[in-house]
Formats: C-alpha cells, sequence, structure tokens
C-alpha cells in the first residue's frame, strides 16, 4: 500500500479534514445562524468571529456570513455557547429534511 | 448466585470478596471501571477498606507497597502504559516478596496510542518475578483474584491476574459470584510474617550488598544475591503451591480442574493450538471446525504464565506432531514470546525422544486488529498440513 | 431463525442505552434456558451522540467466541437516523429482521431480503411518562413482537428490575406500548 518511506514506519498524522472520519454524522443538533444578531454581518465587517475562534474542529468559516460545514460539524454547541449575541442556536438534527442532509 | 456482568466487575467483586483493605489505583481505559466499582462499594460501606486516590501509577503500586508492608491486603490494577509507568515498582514489589495482587486488563502498548486488546504489556512484565495467571473468561476472572490472593499469602510473592481489555472486561456474560461465607473459609485474614510496625522497628530493601553481611543479631544475613535467588526458588515452587490452591478451590466451590492448563480435545489431537486468554477460547471454535473436516486438532490455554509450567506443557504436548502458537505479543526482534518459552520446555524435556514435536508462531490481533474466528481457521488448518514458516506469522497484516 | 444460536446487533447512540437494553435482553434469555449469552459493546474511545454498536450472542450453549458478530440475525435500530449511515444491516442474514425506532410508517420501509418491526419509541416513550430521547426500553418492546426466545413478562421483570431505582414503572409501560404498536411483517 504505497511507497514506503519513513512515514510508513511510525504513526503520522496531520491535520486536516477527514482523518477521524465523516463526524457530522454524530452531530444530534446543528449550529443556525441568525444573520440579522451576528455582529460581522450587521456591521457588513470583520468583526467578532468568536464562533470561528471557539470551534474546536475549525468547521466555522471566517466569513460574512460564518458558514459551518455539516460534514464535519459535531454538534458540540460551543459556537451557539460563545456567540454574545446569541445568534446561533442549537436546533434538532431530526427537523431537517433528509435532503437537506448529507 | 449468577450474575450478567462485563469482566472488570468481575475482577471488582473478587477484591471485594477477598476483603481487600487498601486499593490504591490510577485509571487508564480499560481497566478503569474496577477502581470505579471498588470506589463504589469502599464509598457505601460495602467493602471496609481504604480508597487512596494517586496521581500516577508509579505511585499506585508504590503505595500498594507500603501497605503491604504494613500487614494489609492490597488490590491494584491497570493497562499498558499504567503498566509500563509502574515498571520499577513492578520489580520492587517482586524483590521486597509482598503478596500484592494486581489485574492487568491487557492492553496495547504505546507508541503509536492504542487503546485496544493485545497482551505486550503483561508479557513485558514477565522477568520481573511476579506470578502471572491469564483468564480466559469471567469465571476464572473473579476466581483467579481469590485463587490469587490466597497463593500470593502463601508464597509471598506478587501475582498479576491478567485478562482481554474489552474482549472480557467490556463484554458481558454470566458468571457465578463466590458466597461470602466460602471465601472467607477459602481465604483466611492476612497473617504476614513480618509487618512494619513501631514496636519492632526495621528497615526494609536498604541497600543490600552483594556480599553477605553480618546483623545486628550476629547472624549471618543473605546478599542480594541469595535474596533473589530465594525469589526464584519460591516462585518454581509456587507451581506445587498453585495445585494446592486448586484444589482448596475446588473442594470449597465445587469447580476446579488442571491449574496450569486447559485442554480442549488435545487428548487424540495430533496437532495443538497453544495461548493466553481469551483467544483460546475463540480458538476452540477453529478446532470443532477442523475436527469436522476430520483433522485431529485441539487447542490448549496456558493458565499460569510465569512461574512457566515447563513439566506439565512438555507432558502435554509429548509425542504431538506439531504446536502452534497463537500469540498477542512478542519479544521484538525475536519471536513471540510465548512459543520461545514453549520451545525451551519442549527441548528441555523431550530433545532425543522422538517425541519432540515441530512448533510453529502465529502473531495476531496486535493493537486490537480483529481476530477473525475464520482467519484462525485458515492458519491453523494451514499449520496441520506442513509447516507454514520459520519466523513467526502475523495474521491479518495489511502492509 | 435458528433456535439454538440468535445474534442480535444493536446499533445506537452513545448515551442512548443500547448497552443497557441488550443487557436486560440478555439476563431474560439466560432465564429462559439460554446459559450461553455474551454482550460485547464496541470498543474503544466513547462519546455521546456518536453511532455505537452492542453484539448480543444468546446460545443453548456456553458461547466461547467472542469476535464481533457478522452475520446478524436481528439488527436493532435506536435511531431511525442511523440507518442513512455506514452499512447498518451490514451481514444481515436474508430473511433477517429489521427492529426500527421510527416516525414514519411501517408501509416506508421495504427491503427485498429483510423484513421490518417498526414503531415510533421515541413518542411512546414520552407518552409512558419518560423524558425525550430514552428509548432504550420501549425499543425491547418492539423486540419482543419478534422473539420467541424470551416472553414479554420476562422482558418487563428484566426492565423493571434494572431500573428499579429510576421509574421501572414508566420504562416498563414503555414497553408495554411499544410491544402492543409495533407494526411487523414477521
Amino acid at each position: 500500500m504505497g511507497t514506503r518511506n519513513y512515514r510508513r514506519k511510525t504513526s503520522h498524522s496531520e491535520h486536516g479534514p477527514g482523518d477521524g472520519g465523516r463526524t457530522g454524522s454524530w452531530r444530534v443538533e446543528r449550529p443556525v445562524l441568525n444573520t440579522s444578531l451576528c455582529i460581522p454581518c450587521k456591521r457588513k465587517t470583520e468583526a467578532c468571529f468568536m464562533c470561528w475562534l471557539f470551534c474546536p474542529e475549525i468547521v466555522i468559516s471566517r466569513t460574512i456570513p460564518p458558514t459551518v460545514n455539516l460534514e464535519y460539524c459535531k454538534g458540540c454547541g460551543i459556537c451557539a455557547e460563545e456567540c454574545p449575541t446569541k445568534a446561533i442556536t442549537m436546533v434538532d438534527e431530526a427537523t431537517f429534511s433528509d435532503e437537506d442532509k448529507e | 448466585m449468577h450474575i450478567i456482568e462485563n469482566g472488570n466487575v468481575a475482577a471488582a467483586l473478587g477484591v471485594k470478596l477477598c476483603r481487600a483493605s487498601v486499593i490504591a489505583a490510577y485509571p487508564i481505559t480499560p481497566q478503569t471501571p474496577v477502581t470505579e466499582r471498588l470506589s463504589e462499594y469502599v464509598e457505601s460501606g460495602e467493602m471496609n477498606a481504604e480508597y487512596i486516590p494517586v496521581e500516577s501509577e508509579h505511585s499506585a503500586l508504590a503505595v500498594c507497597i507500603a501497605a503491604s508492608s504494613a500487614g494489609a491486603r492490597v488490590f491494584t490494577a491497570t493497562s499498558a502504559n499504567g503498566l509500563l509507568y509502574m515498571h520499577e515498582q513492578v520489580q520492587w514489589a517482586a524483590g521486597a516478596r509482598l503478596p500484592i495482587v494486581m489485574c492487568v486488563v491487557n492492553r496495547a502498548v504505546g507508541a503509536p496510542w492504542n487503546v485496544w486488546n493485545d497482551q505486550q504489556d503483561s508479557i513485558s512484565q514477565r522477568d520481573t518475578g511476579w506470578i502471572q495467571m491469564y483468564c480466559s473468561d469471567h469465571q476464572q476472572i473473579i476466581d483467579s483474584v481469590i485463587k490469587a490472593y490466597w497463593l500470593a499469602e502463601k508464597v509471598s510473592v506478587p501475582i498479576m491476574v491478567c485478562y482481554d481489555g474489552y474482549i472480557l472486561s467490556h463484554t458481558y456474560m454470566p458468571f457465578d459470584v463466590p458466597d461470602q461465607k466460602k471465601v472467607d473459609a477459602f481465604l483466611p485474614p492476612f497473617q504476614p510474617d513480618y509487618a512494619l510496625n513501631t514496636e519492632e522497628p526495621a528497615n526494609l530493601n536498604t541497600v543490600t550488598l552483594p556480599d553477605v553481611r553480618i546483623d545486628v543479631h550476629g547472624e549471618l544475613a543473605h546478599g542480594y544475591m541469595e535474596i533473589r535467588y530465594l525469589l526464584h526458588e519460591e516462585m518454581r515452587t509456587a507451581l506445587a503451591v498453585a495445585g494446592d490452591a486448586e484444589k482448596r478451590f475446588a473442594k470449597i466451590f465445587g469447580r476446579g480442574g488442571d491449574p496450569y492448563l486447559e485442554p480442549y480435545l488435545c487428548d487424540d489431537a495430533e496437532y495443538v493450538a497453544v495461548g493466553l486468554g481469551s483467544l483460546t477460547y475463540q480458538l476452540r471454535v477453529s478446532v470443532d471446525a477442523l475436527r469436522k473436516e476430520g483433522i485431529k486438532v485441539g487447542v490448549m490455554g496456558v493458565r499460569f504464565y510465569r512461574p512457566f509450567p515447563d513439566v506439565a506443557i512438555a507432558n502435554a504436548l509429548k509425542g504431538k506432531k506439531g504446536v502452534i502458537v497463537f500469540e498477542k505479543a512478542l519479544s521484538y526482534g525475536y519471536e513471540g514470546a510465548l512459543v520461545s518459552d514453549l520451545k525451551s520446555a519442549l527441548y528441555e524435556h523431550l530433545a532425543g525422544t522422538g517425541a519432540l514435536p515441530v512448533v510453529q508462531n502465529f502473531i495476531a490481533g496486535i493493537g486490537g486488529r480483529e481476530i477473525h474466528t475464520h482467519d484462525l481457521t485458515q492458519n491453523l488448518r494451514a499449520a496441520t498440513q506442513g509447516r507454514v514458516a520459520k519466523d513467526p506469522v502475523w495474521i491479518g497484516l495489511k502492509l | 431463525m435458528n433456535k439454538e444460536f440468535i445474534e442480535i446487533r444493536w446499533h445506537g447512540r452513545g448515551g442512548q442505552g443500547a448497552i443497557t437494553a441488550a443487557k436486560i435482553v440478555a439476563g431474560a434469555a439466560f432465564v429462559s434456558g439460554y446459559p450461553g449469552v455474551v454482550m460485547a459493546p464496541s470498543f474503544g474511545t466513547e462519546r455521546r451522540g456518536a453511532p455505537v454498536m452492542t453484539s448480543l450472542k444468546i446460545s443453548k450453549e456456553k458461547i466461547y467466541d467472542l469476535s464481533p458478530i457478522e452475520k446478524p440475525d436481528i439488527i436493532v435500530v435506536l435511531d431511525h437516523l442511523l440507518l442513512n449511515e455506514a452499512d447498518i444491516t451490514h451481514g444481515l442474514k436474508p430473511g433477517g429482521i429489521i427492529v426500527l425506532n421510527t416516525p414514519k410508517a411501517f408501509e416506508s420501509y421495504s427491503a427485498e431480503n429483510y423484513r421490518f418491526a417498526t414503531a415510533d419509541v421515541t413518542a411512546i416513550s414520552v407518552e409512558a411518562g419518560l423524558p425525550h430521547g430514552m428509548v432504550n426500553t420501549g425499543i425491547i418492546g418492539v423486540l419482543a413482537r419478534i422473539i420467541d426466545f424470551a416472553g414479554m413478562d420476562i422482558l418487563i421483570k428484566g426492565i423493571e428490575d434494572e431500573f428499579r431505582t429510576r421509574k421501572p414503572e414508566k420504562n416498563s409501560l414503555a414497553a408495554k406500548i411499544a410491544f402492543e404498536r409495533t407494526v411487523t411483517g414477521v
């Protein structure tokens, strides 16, 4: 399986999506953003981004609006907890239809 | 009374029944539930014991050494890197001749990091002077803990009761929980020859010279070499004492058998698979399948790994065409640990007699790699049809 | 289904109680003439919400092979959303039964080789007075409809024993209601 080089002899992993599998499937709740409360959205400028900063899995983008990569978001809820304006709410996965669900 | 519980609970119940009075342990997967359960028994008053939380496994065994030296019946448990962390104390406890009982819930050692089952952890401690017992099911776990305390206190040698992490520790099956009165009849309170006390103060295990010396009473005191020799000698006589333990246990609890080996269909077998722990039970399914094909094969579990029951093993395997040793550990740079010891025993007792079997070695399940029964069967079948390889064969490798 | 040896694989999420449910069924089988029972959860690091799997083997003889089930007779799924995930039905024997907690109608499930037994255990459990999401006792009621190695009365007793300090009657009620409301083609 592959070329033999030093890394084959050691357990070596680098950061990047997917090494832990499709962790989005673990979600029981997903974060939903209310852009009318989101500071960078309202100000149309780079600001806050606490959700991006605190997300342990780096699945929230530092964009306006911030977006969540649902392939890997595990639904931990830290973004909702940390958002200073409570713009993010955690919503039961079951309410999203099968087409929405990846 | 039969209950359905997991192997860790079986171990904890055994310790409770033995009335251990000091428990010091540090959590590590997959051992953690043992110590959690014991802490619950102490908290509820079901156990009259001191539970001492420590910050590491090294300290856990250090506390046990101290408490045992003061005359308490002690217990600790660990796995893998936890066992390695206390290795210095493991050596110490044996040299100090303390009857400590420790459960080792077998798990792979780092690096790389791995929480799943193999036996490298306890196998790597085989030379320390601890007695090692391996269990194949939950009944054996609880019974072995009870037998271990009796044996350890009789011969003053610490004992590791080993059982497979996850496969036994976290799997539920029925087993009988012995009656407390019967355990009390089997295992009297701990009576050490000497326990630290203020009336007879002493220094234990201070610098001990290469040579003998005259002590404070004018008598000849042993040097380091004698102390160490006596540990080895008593470990060898412990084989017979283990036989006594088995008989005594059978008399009181109504179950028992061979103290050293657990054979299945070996009497008329031409080929015998050998192993330690739950793997030998899984091999029974392979043996049954191959017997249906007309191959005369059996499987034998080794219950005591140290002291090594060389005579029993040589007698059991005398005249067999082949012995196939399946292991979940090895001595890196050579071959499996059990196969080396087994070949040595066969050579010692059977060389030149014409009854020396061909021995083969399979390594399986390293780091918890799933062991499929059909792979075991396939490899065992191949081994009965001719020597597969001189070197160990790793089953299920995906290079 | 072989009456001597039955293999049931349970799929749930960490924290949902699949292990407790399997343990109750194991205990019921044990007292119903099956001395061989082995229940093995999926081994490894654990996390609430992550998919977990438990193997339950039931036999008239002692079980020596503790390796994971390869060809289950029955699959119990505590959360229908898990069906979308990788290969829950992997290895299920032809004619095997899928026991499923789902709000969807029985008729919405079909598979050429498998049979289904379904109930909305999530709703039933709430009806029985349990907190939302506690489905592990209700699902036993669904399973009870399609097995014959242990009777409902023994399973109910097992539930009430296991939950003796945690709303035993509500838990057994969930199982009873689920038993009645299970729709099955078996």
